[in-house]
């Protein structure tokens, strides 16, 4: 457990936390990203604010950069897994209603039984594959 | 001001998902994979997370409406179905093989990274198929 984060894991948890909180006290809306997102391309009514919220997600990581100087993480080689992994994921957040947010965070916080069970689907399916594969 | 407060939202989520090191996905696969050197750190991200909405959300929903709309839009499903066990288990297998949920792959687009670009891409495409061929339940 030598690359356990703490302290960056619950500043960063507390940011997205106030973020979704935001989204509902201003708008009043579910801050489940697939939705939004896919909603945002898919979806003429509400676009706007989707769009706005969909900007926001691709500003966040460049302002984190101007603040925190060594800031760096890697990303996925463009291979055959990590497309069949985007098309499963993109099929499977659309057909389950919600993604890590919407039903990890937002649904959870609120009870829901139905996030409580894709959450716990997600969970048990991504840990097997990461796990065995 | 609704776009405003949209673009600080969503900011304030993907700093969070970039500060906690969520927007790289070897460190959530190293939380997924239980087999080999297992860093618990994402637990403590959603932990963080769902305490402040857990609370704010009731603290929130005190007032009849929210600042910047005429009301709330909450889910109205509450039965658990097929599409949506079907849908977890399908995103979960796909998270688990690249590292990647929805929210951590659109932040790291402006990485210009072409496998990122690639997931996404493909992404869009998967929400564009399930959108024509819904799973009945």
């Amino acid at each position: 457990m030598d690359n356990f984060t703490p302290v960056s894991a619950l500043i960063g948890g507390s940011l997205i936390g106030l973020g979704t909180l935001l989204l509902l006290a201003t708008l009043g809306r579910i801050a489940g990203i697939s939705g939004i997102a896919s909603q945002a391309i898919f979806q003429r009514e509400g676009r706007s604010w989707r769009l706005a919220f969909v900007a926001g997600l691709l500003l966040g990581p460049i302002v984190v950069s101007l603040v925190i100087s060594d800031f760096n993480f890697s990303t996925p080689d463009l291979s055959s897994r990590t497309l069949i992994a985007g098309l499963l994921v993109g099929l499977g957040t659309a057909w389950g209603s919600g993604c890590t947010s919407g039903h990890g965070i937002c649904g959870i916080a609120r009870f829901s039984p139905r996030s409580i069970a894709a959450t716990l689907m997600f969970m048990a399916t991504g840990v097997v594959v990461a796990s065995l594969f | 001001m609704q776009l405003f407060f949209a673009l600080l939202s969503g900011l304030l989520i993907s700093a969070g998902i970039a500060v906690s090191k969520m927007i790289d996905p070897q460190k959530v696969l190293n939380f997924l994979d239980v087999t080999g050197n297992w860093d618990p750190s994402l637990a403590l991200v959603m932990a963080a997370a769902l305490l402040i909405y857990t609370l704010g959300y009731r603290l929130v929903l005190k007032s009849d409406a929210p600042l910047l709309n005429k009301q709330y839009f909450l889910p109205s499903k509450h039965h658990l179905d097929r599409s949506l066990l079907a849908g977890a288990a399908i995103f979960g297998v796909g998270w688990g093989l690249a590292g990647y949920c929805p929210g951590p792959a659109i932040a790291a687009l402006p990485a210009a990274s072409s496998g990122t670009a690639g997931f996404v891409i493909m992404m869009v495409l998967g929400w564009f198929i399930a959108g024509k061929l819904p799973i009945k339940n």
